[in-house]
């Protein structure tokens, strides 16, 4: 049984008990556990199930490497799945459920899968696509959906903040071990500005469990001091618990803290993202242990040597009572000598090599522990957790000749560099013959934007195996660093450390070597995905030779570990398969995060409030007031209607149209963009956006004007008005005003950079009110201040002036028909103007009408709106507004475009009225039917709905649309299909459905 | 309520850092040619001070010069200034190819008051505001909206964001500001 020992554990603070529960059951632990350590200081070996087999698993590592051992953590809007224990910190009051089984732990029915195990081999889940083609839809697909998946899916929204942090540092190091430590003294000794990175709570990394000796000094002491001797250094930055996410283009790295993961209670963002901008980057991210595959390698209690070593001496936790270590490499008998040392029994240790004949096999030797040369594990015994194992010739097939008893298998299959944060960006590796391993390549760095490597590595990540060296590449890194920075790093050396010897590793994929098919059927390289040696053998016998291709089709890798055990002796497994050396077969991609990193740090600030930038007007506050029914228009919220009471919608904007056709509406316009193009070649360039002439217009007064993209394509439309002779004033749609403006720029900048223009966005410089029905003059003339008679104020004219005392510049523009001008004031003025129009046209019948009113008002019309008669197909032709595009200009945007065959084409849709037979409502989107069939299958259409109301003003549905030879075919009754499949008849009529003669807008 | 407001009138919020809305300021955009003595000397009498260098702000009391782009100026003057100034300002430059539009109004202010106030930018800015110094200014953007900013006191800085985004960006720099936030990395 795994059990705490008295008096050991390094992290822990034994004054500072904490109870947890697991699967509702309560435990204790203390502060400087992690949920792996207290899980396992509790016997509870047993924490979740594997994704596909549903096998009992336990944690098989201590740190972030971790496959096996997910949980569902906390409830309701603090619930995640998915978390590993190792990394886990523990807290009072934790709650954690395992995962991936029903109806329990202990016994689940899921466990079926193990047994019917080879109907689910490698690529069983693209094989159910192949046959039989029903099969998948209602067999596979729901059992599938139902057997996958590891952790649940949170129901509640998250209680936790969280946020971003931009942060620009000359050095950035990634881990917090000796080699980052030395690492930072060596840069910050140079005056470069260098930040510090541990993913752990903990400095020091391996060393200290591994005994090592730094100037004569313990590896704890030598960390102590050094981390003393960084933090008075001003210019470094160290900070624990934030993890090197990943490594970007041009040093763009992030970190992911974790605030108050280890202390809840904390009012503080849970998480802080860190979006680093590093001249240099320097990765010390160690190494992690392989496991061997040997069948039965998943049962728990079966765990990485240097992990039952890290359990021991960090956290005080005994895995087993008798602990066999079986392992490849002289690092492993570092295990047995700690375990012997503390007391525990070490029955045998297990070495496949044929001779153990090292200072460290000698040690063990020396303390009457038995070394089993040229042994291997035939099967480990046991289910939920290691009963012993059988032990087997290596070079065998696994025949057993020999049982012993235990309850923890500690292996050791050598150790790899974390090259993941090197290779994020590019960085290329060497394979390593000597210790089996690939190591970054420093001939081949990632590079930034000099062209120049940006990424080095340190110690043990380098690919350095003992202390001595680890330190003397640590501080080469840093020095490195620190120079490419451009500052001079010290004359200094690395600290002395102590070596130690260790005899040549051997390679061992399978254990034993010529194992049979039902061991390896047993042996698992990928815990979390359940992918075996029998799996990649299968692939390759498949065809499958690309590395890529065969983590996809086996899954490989895949699971939310990254394959971070798996990766190497799967593709030695697979090599070994195709007949070829391990840099033939090479690795996959690694790609960022290192581990998962949570969603609300990638989002940051943005949720709730802030999840969007909302816009306003200097009105909004009185549309709220009064209750205005809002809709999005671009960022933009404008009122639709203002329901009054119990009022409908329907029935508030038939109330706002009447009003405004009969009296008087005020309609908050100051979201039309509106922008100042200003220069001598003012008019040309305009002339150039438009499709008709804009130059000829005459100050003071104002044209309807249509933009097209250089494709041809309508984009904008809108009224620009001529204030003197070098300056114009564009009012764009209210979604495109930067758009238009970024497209003014664009073209200013990059096309015609020689013509005298300037162009400058004053959108919200303004409050715009458009006063419209046939009191709009009378409430204008009683506020006073300037002429706004017929005669003085003509149809498309402006003028400058006041209205009621406030500064305003008046169009006598007309979007709906009416007599109607536009106001526009200073916005800091809007609000009060607004009150001061409501005051004085009370007694006209002033009455706030909405975007919906302003939609069936220009329908009535006859009025084309940009999004609704427009979708990024259609060009000005198409709607019957060859009026507005020039014959004269030698040229305009999209005038090319528009002469090509397809655009100038009599058989594009036209623009129509529609009105039905029976008066009812179009549905919007509605296409007209035409006779048969086209070449797939489906029902021919000649034309279809754009925009579509009820029209209060003439009491029925009328639409505009689109119609093959559509103003050819006046009076002609066409059919509109309904979803339901049902028809509507509707006659094709003109589209300006009131006012044909435009009397009212020029009274 | 008086005529003429502020878009969010003096709100403020207290956190590790303080935020506050600061009413109106007025502001004009000037576009031209940043190199003509002609120009420089315009805004000189316009505003009082040199014409600023790439990323700089130029200030003298109230009124001052931002440097936004290399054909772009940001002037600075009170509210009730503007209007003339812009007026005066256009005059000068007379036939000189050149734009001046009052963007008083677009516009809302902020201060940020306190130790903090660098990294409370940080959090939303990909700025380095560490090494930000007196008389820069940085045209970047917040969050998902535009802002310009300078270091107008010591542990002060001084927001420029849009008008119709100006509840955003209050609320963004409350929600940055807010206790427990800090980071103490500077």
């Amino acid at each position: 049984m795994s059990t705490r020992i008295p008096n050991t554990g390094r992290f822990l603070d034994k004054t500072a008990p904490a109870t947890f529960t697991f699967n509702g059951k309560s435990l204790g632990g203390y502060a400087g556990d992690t949920l792996a350590s207290a899980l396992l200081a509790n016997d509870q070996m047993l924490m979740g199930r594997s994704f596909k087999y549903h096998r009992a698993r336990g944690a098989v590592a201590s740190g972030a490497e971790e496959p096996n051992a997910l949980v569902n953590m906390g409830a309701d809007d603090r619930f995640e799945p998915n978390q590993r224990v190792t990394t886990t910190e523990l807290f009072d009051g934790l709650t954690a459920k395992s995962q991936n089984h029903w109806p329990s732990l202990n016994f689940d029915v899921g466990v079926i899968n193990n047994y019917v195990a080879r109907f689910l081999p490698a690529g069983f889940y693209y094989k159910t696509f192949m046959y039989p083609r029903a099969a998948w839809k209602h067999v596979f697909e729901p059992i599938i959906r139902k057997s996958a998946g590891l952790g649940q899916a949170p129901k509640a929204r998250d209680a936790d903040r969280y946020e971003h942090f931009y942060y620009f540092t000359d050095v950035l190091i990634v881990g917090g071990g000796i080699a980052g430590l030395q690492s930072a003294l060596a840069a910050g000794q140079s005056g470069a500005k260098v930040l510090l990175l541990e993913q752990t709570a903990n400095w020091g990394g391996r060393a200290p469990v591994d005994g090592a000796q730094i100037g004569g000094k313990s590896a704890d002491e030598w960390v102590t001091e050094t981390l003393a001797a960084l933090q008075a250094l001003p210019n470094v930055t160290i900070r624990a618990r934030t993890m090197g996410a990943g490594v970007y283009d041009h040093g763009y790295a992030l970190g992911y803290e974790r605030i108050t993961d280890h202390a809840p209670e904390m009012d503080a963002p849970r998480h802080r993202l860190w979006r680093i901008r590093a001249k240099q980057i320097i990765t010390a991210t160690g190494a992690i242990e392989r496991p061997l595959s040997f069948a039965g390698n998943d049962i728990p209690g079966v765990m990485l040597a240097g992990g039952v070593r890290d359990y021991l001496i960090n956290w005080g936790v005994a895995i087993g009572e008798r602990t066999v270590v079986v392992t490849n490499n002289d690092d492993g008998y570092r295990t047995a000598l700690t375990l012997h040392k503390a007391g525990l029994k070490v029955p045998a240790i297990i070495d496949a090599r044929p001779n153990a004949d090292g200072d460290l096999p000698n040690q063990a030797r020396e303390r009457g522990i038995a070394v089993r040369e040229g042994r291997g594990i035939a099967k480990v015994k046991g289910g939920k957790r290691v009963l012993g194992v059988a032990i087997c010739l290596q070079d065998g097939d696994g025949g057993a000749r020999e049982e012993i008893a235990c309850d923890c298998v500690a292996m050791s299959g050598g150790w790899s560099p974390v090259v993941h944060l090197w290779s994020h960006c590019g960085g290329k590796l060497n394979w390593i013959e000597e210790h089996a391993h690939f190591a970054p390549d420093p001939k081949r760095p990632p590079l930034g934007d000099t062209g120049e490597g940006f990424v080095v590595t340190s110690g043990t990540a380098s690919g350095a195996m003992d202390t001595p060296e680890v330190l003397k590449d640590a501080h080469l890194a840093g020095k490195a660093a620190a120079k490419s920075a451009g500052f001079t790093p010290k004359r200094s050396q690395a600290p002395k450390a102590t070596a130690t010897t260790e005899a040549a590793m051997a390679p061992v994929w399978v254990m034993p070597k010529n194992a049979t098919i039902e061991l390896k059927a047993k042996m698992w390289l990928d815990y979390q995905n359940d992918v075996k040696v029998s799996d990649v053998q299968l692939a390759a016998r498949e065809g499958y030779e690309s590395v890529e291709h065969t983590k996809r089709y086996t899954t490989l890798g895949m699971a939310t570990d990254q394959g971070k055990l798996s990766n190497i002796n799967g593709l030695a497994v697979l090599s070994d398969a195709l007949n070829q050396a391990i840099p033939q077969t090479g690795t996959t991609t690694f790609r960022p995060p290192y581990t998962p990193i949570s969603l609300g740090a990638i989002a940051g600030e943005a949720r709730g409030e802030i999840f969007q930038p909302l816009r306003r007007t200097p009105l909004h506050a009185w549309h709220e007031d009064a209750g205005a029914y809002m809709e999005p228009v671009g960022q933009w919220r404008r009122p639709y209607c203002y329901p009054r009471g119990a009022e409908s919608h329907e029935d508030a904007v038939a109330r706002e149209v009447t009003n405004t056709r009969n009296a008087l509406g005020l309609l908050d316009a100051s979201t039309l963009g509106k922008i100042i193009v200003k220069g001598p070649d003012a008019g040309k360039f305009l002339d150039m956006l438009y499709t008709n002439m804009m130059s000829t217009l005459k100050p003071g007064r104002c044209r309807y004007g249509l933009m097209c993209s250089e494709n041809g394509f309508l984009m904008d439309d809108g009224v620009v008005a001529r204030i003197d002779e070098d300056t114009f004033l564009c009012h764009t749609t209210s979604g495109g005003a930067e758009n238009i403006h970024g497209w003014m720029e664009e073209w200013l900048q990059t096309e015609w950079w020689d013509w005298k223009v300037y162009v400058a966005n004053v959108t919200e410089q303004l409050a715009q009110v458009a006063v419209v029905g046939p009191n709009a003059r009378k409430v204008l003339e009683k506020m006073g201040g300037m002429d706004v008679s017929k005669e003085a104020l003509t149809f498309m004219g402006w003028a400058d002036g006041t209205i009621g005392g406030f500064d305003a510049r008046v169009y006598r523009i007309s979007f709906s028909g009416e007599l109607s001008y536009e106001v526009a004031v200073p916005a800091s003025q809007g609000r009060a103007f607004w009150d001061a129009l409501h005051a004085a046209g009370a007694e006209f019948g002033a009455m706030a009408y909405g975007t919906e009113a302003l939609h069936i008002m220009r329908a009535e019309k006859g009025f084309i709106m940009i999004g609704d008669e427009t979708d990024g197909t259609v060009i000005p032709q198409d709607l019957g507004l060859h009026w507005a595009i020039s014959k004269k200009k030698t040229d305009f945007l999209g005038k090319r475009a528009q002469q090509r065959s397809f655009m100038a084409s009599t058989e594009r849709w036209q623009l129509v009225g529609l009105e039905t037979v029976d008066g009812s409502v179009l549905p919007d989107g509605a296409y007209a039917l035409a006779e048969g069939m086209n070449a797939n299958g489906q029902r021919n259409m000649q034309g279809r709905v754009t925009s579509t109301y009820h029209s209060p003003t003439l009491e029925r549905g009328i639409a505009m649309g689109l119609v093959l030879h559509g103003p050819d075919r006046m009076g002609e009754v066409i059919n509109f299909g309904r979803v339901d499949g049902t028809l509507i008849p509707a006659k094709i009529v003109d589209p300006v459905f009131y006012d044909k003669s435009g009397e009212k807008q020029d009274v | 309520m008086s005529n003429v407001v502020s878009a969010l009138q003096g709100v403020s919020a207290d956190g590790y850092v303080e935020v506050q809305e600061m009413g109106l300021q007025g502001m004009l955009t000037l576009r031209g040619d940043l190199s003509m003595a002609k120009l420089a000397k315009a805004v000189k009498a316009a505003v009082g001070v040199e014409m600023p260098k790439q990323r700089k702000i130029n200030l003298n009391g109230q009124t001052g010069a931002a440097w936004m782009s290399p054909d772009e100026l940001l002037l600075i003057m009170p509210h009730a200034q503007a209007t003339a100034t812009a007026a005066k300002l256009t005059k000068a430059l007379g036939k000189t190819h050149s734009l001046v539009a009052n963007v008083s109004d677009a516009r809302v202010v902020f201060t940020l008051s306190g130790k903090g106030a660098r990294e409370v930018v940080a959090k939303l800015a990909p700025v380095d505001m560490q090494a930000l110094k007196k008389g820069e200014i940085r045209r970047s953007r917040m969050a998902q909206v535009p802002a310009a900013f300078w270091l107008s006191g010591k542990d002060e800085i001084t927001i420029v964001a849009f008008r119709s985004v100006a509840t955003y960006v209050f609320d963004l720099l409350a929600n940055a500001a807010a206790p427990g936030g800090e980071v103490d990395a500077y």
